[in-house]
């Protein structure tokens, strides 16, 4: 066999093996705090004037239930509430959009369709009056080919604040036994 | 180079990848015991339990972590940050004589064990941050 044929072998083999351990590498800062930690810190927390750490989780615990979350962990002592939620997200736009799509082009494209969101929520004492609630929430959609689209933090502090309001009403309705 | 080294080269490089069964990967790892538990633990003069688990949660919130969960007895959290990417990472803590505590994490990047020391040590910056406490090297 000539040079070149070899070469014509072995250069394409070299590329793979090349490919199979371009593996994507963790992102450097993955784990480091990232400028935005402490604005977001802020969006995510409320303190609350209280002694009562079990009500607090147990008013939370209710409003997640309100909100429609299923309850996936607990832990009273570390004051942890961890809840999902399974949503159809399918959008009457995205959908005509993709129609027109495939009208066009003789392709289908795939539409979201469904999102699942996952809650933290936890409680800390921060001395002997006062009590912060974190809520962390993050998403992930899939479209209709089940690939995952979205996988991320939400970050819309609309979304904390209203939490933030039903859950001063939770404490209250609960404080009540209501 | 002779064809046949060519070809039987070839066929030999095939035979290796299919050697590369699903159980294998149950229990491999790249780095030693030794090393892995090096970069992955930090011991901390602390002796409040869960001072020390409730500082890991906040930490790991920090960071844009969920918690999936969290156990005292056992002194395990578990999270998830997603970005684009799936980071996991489950975080223990033990006690290490009177007056310390060890904490150990490990993380997976999407579908790979994170082996690299550079975030582990980025995370323990950040908890030795939040808890107002050096980070020492187990010796």
């Amino acid at each position: 066999m000539s040079l070149h044929k070899s070469l014509a072998i072995c250069v394409p083999a070299f590329l793979g093996l090349c490919l199979i351990s371009c593996q994507p590498r963790i992102p450097k800062d993955a784990l480091a705090l990232s400028p935005e930690s402490l604005q977001d810190r802020h969006m995510q927390t409320r303190i609350f004037e209280t002694t009562d750490e079990k009500m607090l989780l147990t008013a939370s615990a209710q409003l997640l239930q309100d909100l429609g979350y299923t309850i996936d962990e607990s832990e009273v002592p570390c004051g942890v509430i961890v809840a999902s939620r399974d949503r159809d997200v399918t959008d009457a736009g995205q959908v005509l959009g993709s129609i027109l799509v495939a009208v066009l082009t003789g392709a289908a494209t795939p539409v979201d369709r469904n999102q699942k969101v996952l809650a933290s929520c936890v409680t800390k004492p921060l001395d002997d009056e006062r009590i912060a609630v974190r809520i962390t929430f993050q998403h992930m959609v899939w479209n209709t080919n089940n690939q995952l689209t979205k996988c991320e933090q939400i970050n819309d502090p609309e979304i904390y604040r209203e939490f933030f309001s039903k859950l001063s009403k939770s404490v209250f309705l609960t404080a009540h036994e209501i | 180079m002779s064809r046949g080294v060519v070809i039987s080269s070839v066929i030999i490089l095939f035979i290796f990848c299919a050697c590369a069964t699903p159980q294998k990967h149950i229990l491999e790892t790249k780095e030693s015991q030794v090393k892995l538990r090096s970069m992955q633990s930090r011991v901390f003069d602390i002796t409040d339990r869960n001072r020390l688990l409730r500082t890991i949660i906040a930490t790991m919130q920090d960071l844009g972590f969920v918690v999936d969960k969290a156990d005292e007895t056992l002194g395990t959290i578990s999270g998830t940050k997603r970005k684009g990417y799936t980071l996991r990472m489950t975080v223990s803590i033990r006690p290490r004589g009177e007056n310390q505590m060890i904490v150990r994490s490990n993380a997976q990047y999407n579908l790979q064990t994170v082996e690299d020391p550079e975030p582990y040590q980025q995370f323990f910056a950040s908890l030795s941050k939040a808890l107002f406490l050096e980070a020492q090297q187990v010796e």
